[in-house]
């Protein structure tokens, strides 16, 4: 190996440095320095600061409601998706590529648009408005009304990672459990469940910080009362509106953190993935 | 049970159970939350009358917001065909030190909340900001605040979007073809131009719709570098949302149903000309 000549289809070493300096040049200015301005920020007044902005009620509060939307939100696109996955991947019926393209379509859909959807139907001029207001029934500017935004903006995370892995891995598992005699529910749970269990946690993650981390769909829906509408993402932009700027930045270097554990996570996931499928195969 | 299984065609397999209760499930998930609101979406806007729409859209506003869009998230998208191919092409091809951090820090538009994104973007590109202050002094350009500022949040959001449709088909492809290529004489620059690039193009493509369709209807991001004038560096989520607040409920859904047939169409395009492209190639 070591005496044979440089492959002619290798490039020269500098050739190889430039293009590797150009990528680490790009991901540094493009990539690490919004993040690292995001901390930069947070601490410019000192951690005391930062901390007070982050204990303070509001904000709290905010956390609280992010929290709780979150709570809601996940395990309805989690089920809905862990069906769908199932019904496209193991069963036959007509219409499927249709279904699979209204799936994925809320990630094409701009998040102000997944908003602007629930006041056309919820809003005080939208369709149900009138009843609503007549029964004293709140939607938009309310907890439903944030938590039907995030659904939509959310709502292919879980399907999306799920699907593919269960339609690589075929049906052959499941029809032999099923020829020998276990129900549906068995056979998810013993068969179907633990061949995919990484690619799901990873996609629960992914739903989960994009949750989380919502913005502009929830803005449209949310009314902005501070304490009790505001979410986290909310609650930034709030205070950065307030030339609060070390409060905004330390809020919003909490769900940095967030978007970074999350990160580190699907990457192990991943490869817990990769490990769980060399070794079945 | 053994007669059965000695006759045994694949038609006596046991269909999987549970067809029923999963599409059941699926279909009412997928038209209460996606396709009852896109109904509304569709139907909102007629209330106005198709002249009252027409009127509603003719606005000069509308236009520059759409035009705006559309035309920011199509420039920082062609930015990143490069800059995604070059992030690309050193995590498959390359083996540096930092090789698997870089890795790491593609997907950080992805996990970063838009909010977060958007006042840190600001920051850096404010012209007292790390890089807003050097690029003010040295060139005299004011990036934040300006339309150039809204292509640099919309490079930021749609960079992984090129990098991580680039990447699986890049490590697919494998050396061959190059080696193939330089070992019939071709120079290094007609093989990456001749061999490498025509391959990746479909990859490219898939990229750039993904990173359009999300640039178009971005708003965390944009909204705080923005600047947010009217007819300047006003986009048209933006407009969307002011229309709400002016309770113009009809008008919004005109301009949020223009802005979804507008990117479905250039989705669309983009569809039609990657087949062509494919078929080109066999």
């Amino acid at each position: 190996m070591s005496a044979r000549f440089r492959p002619a289809h290798a490039d020269a070493p500098w050739a190889t440095l430039l293009v590797a300096g150009a990528a680490v040049l790009v991901a540094i200015l493009l990539l690490a320095l919004p993040l690292a301005a995001v901390f930069v920020e947070a601490l410019r007044r000192g951690l005391p600061v930062a901390m007070a902005a982050i204990v303070e009620e509001d904000s709290l509060a905010a956390m609280r409601l992010t929290l709780l939307v979150a709570a809601i939100t996940v395990p309805v696109n989690l089920v809905g998706g862990v069906a769908a996955a199932w019904a496209v991947a193991k069963c036959e019926f007509p219409g499927k590529r249709l279904l699979v393209t209204l799936i994925e379509l809320p990630f094409s859909v701009s998040p102000v648009i997944a908003g602007l959807v629930f006041v056309l139907i919820f809003g005080a001029q939208g369709w149900f408005g009138g009843w609503l207001q007549a029964h004293d029934i709140q939607v938009i500017f309310a907890l439903p009304g944030l938590v039907l935004a995030t659904l939509f903006v959310t709502f292919p995370f879980v399907a999306r990672t799920v699907m593919p892995l269960m339609q690589e891995q075929g049906r052959d598992e499941e029809e032999a459990a099923a020829t020998l005699g276990a129900s549906g529910f068995q056979t998810f749970w013993r068969v179907t469940l633990p061949n995919v269990k990484w690619a799901l946690l990873a996609g629960v993650l992914l739903c989960n910080a994009r949750a989380m981390g919502e913005f502009g769909a929830v803005s449209v829906v949310s009314g902005h009362i501070r304490g009790e509408t505001n979410t986290m993402p909310l609650h930034v932009e709030i205070l950065y509106n307030e030339y609060q700027f070390a409060g905004a930045f330390a809020v919003a270097a909490l769900l940095a953190l967030l978007g970074l554990i999350t990160l580190a996570a699907k990457t192990m996931l991943e490869r817990a993935g990769r490990r769980h499928s060399r070794s079945a195969t | 049970m053994s007669a059965t299984l000695a006759s045994g065609g694949p038609s006596h397999v046991a269909p999987v159970p549970g067809l029923g209760l999963t599409l059941g499930m699926t279909l009412a998930w997928v038209g209460l939350i996606v396709v009852i609101p896109l109904a509304a979406l569709a139907i909102k806007p007629w209330e106005l009358g198709v002249a009252g729409v027409v009127q509603s859209l003719a606005d000069p506003r509308v236009a520059a917001a759409l035009g705006l869009s559309f035309g920011a998230a199509f420039v920082a998208t062609l930015v990143n065909l490069p800059l995604g191919l070059l992030l690309a092409w050193a995590i498959v091809r390359l083996d540096f030190p930092g090789r698997r951090a870089l890795d790491g820090t593609i997907d950080l538009p992805f996990a970063l909340p838009t909010a977060v994104a958007g006042i840190a973007l600001t920051a850096l590109l404010a012209p007292n900001g790390w890089l807003g202050a050097p690029l003010m002094a040295v060139f005299g350009w004011q990036v934040a605040y300006t339309q150039a500022g809204i292509v640099a949040a919309l490079v930021f959001v749609g960079l992984p979007f090129i990098v991580r449709t680039v990447e699986p088909v890049l490590r697919d492809m494998g050396r061959d073809a190059e080696e193939a290529a330089a070992t019939l004489g071709a120079t290094r620059p007609q093989a990456l131009g001749r061999v490498v690039l025509p391959a990746l193009a479909p990859a490219l493509l898939t990229g750039f719709g993904l990173a359009f369709a999300r640039s178009v209807g971005e708003y965390g991001s944009v909204i705080f570098i923005a600047g947010n004038m009217p007819m300047a560096t006003e986009i048209a989520p933006l407009l969307i949302v002011i229309r709400l607040e002016q309770f113009d409920y009809a008008g919004a859904a005109a301009v949020g149903l223009a802005m979804l047939l507008l990117s479905f169409a250039i989705l669309l395009a983009l569809n039609l000309l990657q087949r062509a492209l494919r078929r080109g190639r066999r």
